[in-house]
């Protein structure tokens, strides 16, 4: 019989008993459609962290003084005063992985422009951070090394900053005051949005020279962190390890001592948050397998009945000339029919439920079509699979027996 | 070839469809034996038209199975238009119930929520015919019935008769070399049955050769010839001399209402 005739023949069947064959794909449906939406939601929570993750700079590490933990208790980064100038120009100069390493302290203060108040976080730092961050400017430029070198009273703002001070009118070159002192705008950064890892507005920011941030307005000599950039992310571990290695010498730490600098790893924090959204994915993975087989196991046992309520009818189309592969393929034709739709109509449920999900939680949707191919494809399998045993089992029925079936 | 079959390929043997020897079927019960055929021998020529009687139990059935290849003998030879059937795989014998063989059973076997016209059609899906040559080889064989207006009816909407003529048309559509009817008639009031012999006298006139079992002496009047079975052997064998002619009986029955 050809193929049109048999799924022909395979619907009817299925139409014929429309509650049964739909309480039959319940199961593939739950399991494809459990499958796709944790792929999509999973996909789409990892992009984001991911996204976020990357804002913060390419293969950036941040280097922060005082241990993260000291003697049981915490104490806050940036508590000590060993971190100094010398240490970063000597990161510059002997850790290979290290491409680019900015100096940083930071306080914060009022600002005032024409009658406008804003309170924001003010860094001190060289032009280097802008290049590790990766921070393009919207207007305008950077400060300039010498600016450094002569403790100018430049800065750069962050868009927060920019919008509560200036709204609609052009920032650069304009005059603030921070706190007493006067500034000159240089430049504007572009949007970066709330960090995730670092749960704060990072556009509501102004930046000035290193030294003018240290000279006018904290008077400490010391470094609050640093920030370095690795020469790859492959690399970034590496830079981490030269990079403590070094502080730790330049410290005079002896073995076993605690550090009085921490040293983190954006690249680490990636992985660690892509691991836990890989198990995530796993986990939900498996949870929709096992409803899988429970939905192949619920077609078997539909397709088992299926073909003893049939007998008689198997009976005549074998006594009028239906070969046993004839038999055995309108079974399995109806088998995967089943498991087929079922998986569809999982697919649609499955991507609507990310699209809902994904909207209230506020992440990107990200159905991957890789997932639906493989979802149809598993959906075709199973019915294959599960539907194997009934259509054999019809197709080896006696004719003469079958015709006898009541 | 082997040299037992031989005499087979001869011209005027050519005429025989059927030609079973010494035939013997046994079906284990448990611990008992039962021995349905005893050594069955016989000859049907083309164009026959042959009524099987017996008691209930002597084997009509087995038999007739064995005949429509959907059952093989524990022993003994069967030659369908001199092919033995023994020698045959699954799927050439699953050709053979579809083109060389239609099987007309005592219950009509039709498919329930399948109108007549394609449960006639069903043996055309299995002999992967060209699909407006099925539908049009199906309204011809209910057409032969003399259903063409019934064509839409499912089987519950039809009479016994009715049923019987569409499973008729089903049996005919591959246009076989015989028709095998178990008690076709079993199930009929003796009207509808002579209407039914009536079909089988008239394809019999075109040249189709009929093997029709029947406990009915009235029923197999109508047949050309006549074997009886006993015990799982055939005891008599002749001719019919005066036999009915349905479509002249119907004349003189008391009309029914369908
Ligand atoms: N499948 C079977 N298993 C066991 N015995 C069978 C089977 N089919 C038929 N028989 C026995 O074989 C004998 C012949 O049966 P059957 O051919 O049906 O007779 P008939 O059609 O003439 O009434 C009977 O004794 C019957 O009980
Ligand atoms: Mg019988």
């Amino acid at each position: 019989m050809d193929f049109l005739s048999t799924l022909q023949i395979a619907m009817r069947a299925l139409l014929r008993n429309k509650t049964r064959s739909i309480l039959t794909m319940l199961g593939i449906i739950i399991g494809v459609g459990a499958v796709i939406a944790m792929i999509g939601i999973g996909q789409g929570a990892d992009q984001t962290v991911q996204k976020q993750i990357a804002t913060l700079g390419s293969n950036m590490l941040f280097i922060s003084s005082g241990s993260g933990n000291s003697g049981g208790l915490r104490v806050g980064n940036g508590s000590t005063k060993t971190l100094l100038e010398p240490d970063v120009a000597a990161i510059a100069r002997e850790c290979p992985a290290v491409v680019a390493v900015a100096p940083g302290t930071q306080t914060s203060a009022q600002l005032v422009y024409e009658g406008d108040n804003w309170g924001t976080r003010v860094v001190g730092t060289t032009p280097e951070y802008f290049d590790i961050r990766t921070w393009p400017f919207q207007s305008g430029t950077s400060f300039t090394r010498d600016d450094v070198t002569n403790a100018a009273n430049v800065a750069v703002i962050g868009e927060t900053v920019r919008k509560n001070l200036f709204a609609s009118t052009e920032a650069v070159g304009k005059k603030i005051r921070i706190g007493n002192l006067p500034f000159l705008v240089v430049g504007v950064l572009v949007a970066k949005g709330q960090s995730a890892a670092l749960s704060e507005d990072q556009d509501d920011t102004i930046i000035a020279p290193l030294t003018t941030v240290q000279k006018k307005m904290t008077g400490q000599p010391w470094l609050r962190f640093a920030m370095a950039s690795a020469r790859s992310r492959s690399s970034s571990y590496a830079a981490q390890q030269q990079i403590q290695a070094l502080l730790r010498d330049r410290h005079r730490i002896r073995p076993g001592q605690t550090d009085d600098f921490t040293v983190r790893n954006l690249a680490d924090i990636a992985d660690v948050a892509s691991e836990a959204s890989k198990v995530m994915t796993v986990l939900l993975g498996s949870i929709g397998g096992v409803s899988l087989f429970v939905g192949g196991l619920g077609i078997m046992n539909i397709m088992l009945v299926s073909v003893t309520e049939r007998t008689r009818e198997i009976g005549i189309r074998i006594a009028i000339g239906a070969t046993e592969g004839d038999v055995q393929r309108q079974f399995l034709i109806e088998a995967i029919a089943i498991s087929l739709l079922g998986g569809v109509i999982g697919i649609l449920t499955g991507v609507g439920a990310s699209f809902i999900i994904s909207s209230t939680a506020g992440w990107p949707v990200a159905v991957s079509t890789t997932a639906i191919l493989i979802a149809a494809l598993v959906s075709i399998a199973i019915g294959v699979f599960f539907g194997f045993y009934p259509a054999q089992k019809a197709a080896r029925l006696d004719p003469i027996e079958a015709l006898r079936y009541e | 070839m082997a040299p037992s079959e031989s005499p087979l390929t001869g011209p005027d043997q050519g005429e025989n469809v059927l030609h079973v020897e010494e035939l013997h079927k046994y079906y284990q019960m448990g611990e008992n034996k039962v021995h349905a055929l005893r050594g069955v021998n016989l000859e049907i020529k083309r164009g026959e038209f042959v009524a099987i009687m017996g008691a209930s139990g002597s084997g009509k059935s087995t038999f007739m199975n064995i005949l429509g290849c959907l059952d093989k003998p524990s022993s003994g030879r069967y030659l369908l238009e001199g092919t033995d059937v023994a020698k045959l795989d699954k799927i050439q014998l699953a050709g053979i119930r579809n083109r060389k063989i239609g099987f007309v059973f005592q219950g009509f076997n039709l498919l329930s929520r399948t109108t007549a016209l394609e449960n006639t059609e069903l043996p055309t899906l299995y002999a992967r015919i060209a699909k407006e040559e099925r539908r049009e080889r199906a309204l011809e064989s209910l057409r032969l019935v003399g259903l063409a207006e019934r064509t839409d009816h499912f089987p519950s909407q039809l009479s016994g008769g009715q049923q019987q003529r569409v499973a008729i048309a089903r049996a005919l559509v591959n246009r076989p070399s015989i028709l095998l009817a178990d008690e076709p008639t079993g199930n009929l009031d003796s009207h509808t049955s002579v209407e039914v012999m009536e079909i089988f006298q008239t394809l019999n006139d075109k040249g189709l050769t009929i093997i029709l079992v029947t406990h009915e002496a009235d029923i197999a009047r109508f047949a050309r010839r006549s074997i009886v079975f006993r015990d799982g052997t055939i005891r008599r064998d002749e001719i019919i001399s005066n036999r009915a002619v349905a479509a002249e009986m119907i004349k003189t029955m008391p009309a029914l209402e369908d």
